[in-house]
């Protein structure tokens, strides 16, 4: 399996404080990586180092063998990496169909066709299928900030594939939701996994959910990779427990 | 507004046009003028909701781009050019020292945008006050002609209200376009969350600089028509005050609501003349009226409006969960 992100040596620095600290991994096309570690371990600012959020102080990260170290973010969503937040990040007042439309416009022509061309860039009909698909039709109509917690993260996970991404990088998405709704969100992810051919890395707390969803699984500690492999093997490493499992 | 059944709406909609054509066709000189201040008006007020109301971004400049707007014109149809091609000129240097303006925003937003905005609108009254050559300096430009448009000419007050009342129509029907499109969705995810803006693909940086530079081309719009209205032009109605004013008329008829600057440049406009009566006190009635406003309801005017249409909805929609539930609970 080839290698849809390579990330080489990364490092941020905030002042005297080494938040990222040289992490080195790849990510295997069509895997959903899990990247764990206690709060305050690098994981989120690493994120916005790959994603271009944050200008990282050294390293590489490539994108299909092509450097992208320091695009910016709508570049890089561009190439076809999206992302989720840690905190909910979808737009209160559209409506739910309105706001994966957003999110997938950018994507349809040109700056220019998109001022001429029709208001929804052709986009209700792919809007509508992600809208089932994530089983939010009741609400397609309603603005999202009257929808439920749990209904906004499956909207705003459901955004980040509205632009067909080949790389989706999720920040805490099973963060607040119910477990019903956490085993929906999971079934959701698996079956984009697989019929899309989209390549995961996810940021979760959530052990079981991170266990079950991922076929690899990286630990971080003080923003350093601490250990990395299979759900199973990570588990039982001293150092992970030491660090973060508990005893 | 949303909620009104779309047949009335239209109708209403069509109401309001035909008032504005037939009503003033028996007014005086002086209330056609003020009439057409308000159409003028609103076109700026609309290009600076486009930036601030939908974008987001605020500026204390659109007052300098109807200066720039209204010298344009002026230079141009005391030069024998015919006011259509000075308005074109107006849109374009409009939009380009717009787009210019707007790199700063790139930088910084809030109160620091405001402060570089203010800084240009104040450089672009010493340029019309000191470039005599080009300006005519603090003695202006008079005589300005007004147009003949198919062999008719508009030099009185009810033809050029009407051209005034035209360009307002084509400019909301372009904002209302504009606010529609894809684009418009992409200025109001720039003024709800930059953040994730950037991570769906928008280009934070081009919508930003676009934002500033349309609006900032209604105001050149609503400048090119300025000068021929009140026919001579000196930098004073130009300083910061105009700015201030446009501002507040987008605040007060409500900041990323379509309707809002034709309703802030109504009350602008209108509610001087409607309190002349009370003579000396009306500025103060004017000022108290507005706080009251803003007080009441910090989303202006069209703010209550949608406020009252977000509780009858929420009110059915609740309705509506109560007769499912009661239907859930006897099926059972």
């Amino acid at each position: 399996m080839s290698a849809v992100l390579e990330v080489t040596d990364i490092k941020k620095n905030f002042g005297g404080i080494s938040a990222v600290d040289g992490v080195s991994f790849d990510v295997r096309e069509g895997e959903i990586l899990g990247l764990i570690g206690p709060n305050g371990c690098g994981k989120s600012t690493l994120f916005n180092c790959i994603l271009g959020q944050l200008t990282p102080s050294g390293g590489e990260v490539k994108l299909d063998g092509k450097v992208v170290t320091g695009l910016r973010p709508a570049e890089l969503n561009k190439l076809g990496v999206s992302r989720t937040f840690q905190l909910l990040q979808v737009f209160p007042k559209l409506s739910v169909r309105e706001n994966l439309i957003l999110a997938g416009q950018e994507h349809q022509g040109s700056m220019a066709s998109r001022l001429v061309g029709r208001s929804d860039a052709g986009l209700t009909e792919a809007a509508n299928q992600m809208i089932g698909f994530f089983k939010l039709d009741h609400l397609a109509a309603e603005p999202a900030g009257g929808l439920s917690y749990g209904q906004q993260k499956l909207l705003d996970a459901a955004m980040a594939f509205m632009g067909g991404p080949r790389l989706v990088l999720l920040d805490e998405p099973a963060g607040g939701v119910n477990p019903s709704m956490l085993a929906d969100l999971k079934e959701r992810l698996v079956a984009i996994n697989r019929e899309k051919n989209a390549t995961f890395v996810v940021i979760e707390h959530n052990m079981e959910f991170v266990m079950s969803l991922c076929s690899r699984v990286m630990v971080m500690a003080e923003g350093k990779v601490l250990a990395m492999g299979r759900p199973d093997e990570v588990r039982k490493n001293p150092a992970v427990i030491e660090a973060y499992l508990g005893h | 507004m949303s909620g009104f059944a779309k047949p009335l709406k239209i109708a209403l909609g069509l109401a309001v046009i035909a008032g504005l054509i037939i009503v003033p066709m028996n007014f005086n000189r002086y209330g056609l003028f003020i009439l057409s201040q308000w159409a003028v008006m609103s076109i700026a007020a609309m290009g600076l909701n486009l930036t601030l109301g939908y974008a987001g971004q605020v500026s204390l400049a659109q007052g300098a781009f109807v200066g720039i707007g209204a010298y344009a014109a002026a230079i141009m149809t005391t030069h024998g050019w015919p006011l259509p091609a000075a308005i074109v000129v107006a849109i374009a240097l409009s939009f380009a020292v717009g787009w210019v303006l707007g790199y700063p925003a790139l930088r910084v937003q809030h109160h620091y945008l405001a402060f570089v905005t203010l800084a240009f609108s104040t450089l672009a009254f010493l340029v019309f006050r000191n470039e005599s050559w080009l300006t005519g300096g603090i003695y202006g430009i008079s005589n300005i002609p007004r147009p003949h448009f198919f062999g008719i000419a508009t030099s009185k007050p009810l033809p050029f209200y009407y051209v005034c009342l035209g360009s307002l129509a084509i400019v909301s029907v372009a904002v209302w376009w504009l606010i529609r499109s894809p684009w418009g969705r992409a200025f109001m995810a720039l003024r709800e969350n930059p953040l994730r803006a950037q991570s769906l693909g928008i280009d934070t940086r081009r919508y930003t600089l676009m934002a500033f530079a349309i609006g900032s081309a209604l105001g050149g719009v609503a400048g090119a028509l300025y000068a021929p209205l009140t026919q001579y032009i000196d930098p004073v109605p130009f300083n910061l005050s105009l700015s201030l004013d446009l501002l507040m008329m987008v605040i007060v008829g409500g900041a990323g609501f379509f309707l809002g600057p034709f309703l802030g440049a109504m009350i602008a406009v209108l509610l001087p003349e409607w309190l002349r009566f009370t003579e000396g006190y009306y500025l103060m009635i004017y000022a108290v009226a507005v706080m009251g406003l803003l007080i009441w309801s910090p989303t202006g005017i069209l703010g209550i409006l949608d406020r009252y249409m977000a509780e009858r909805r929420t009110k059915a929609a609740s309705a509506l969960r109560a007769v499912a539930k009661s239907r859930l609970e006897t099926a059972q």
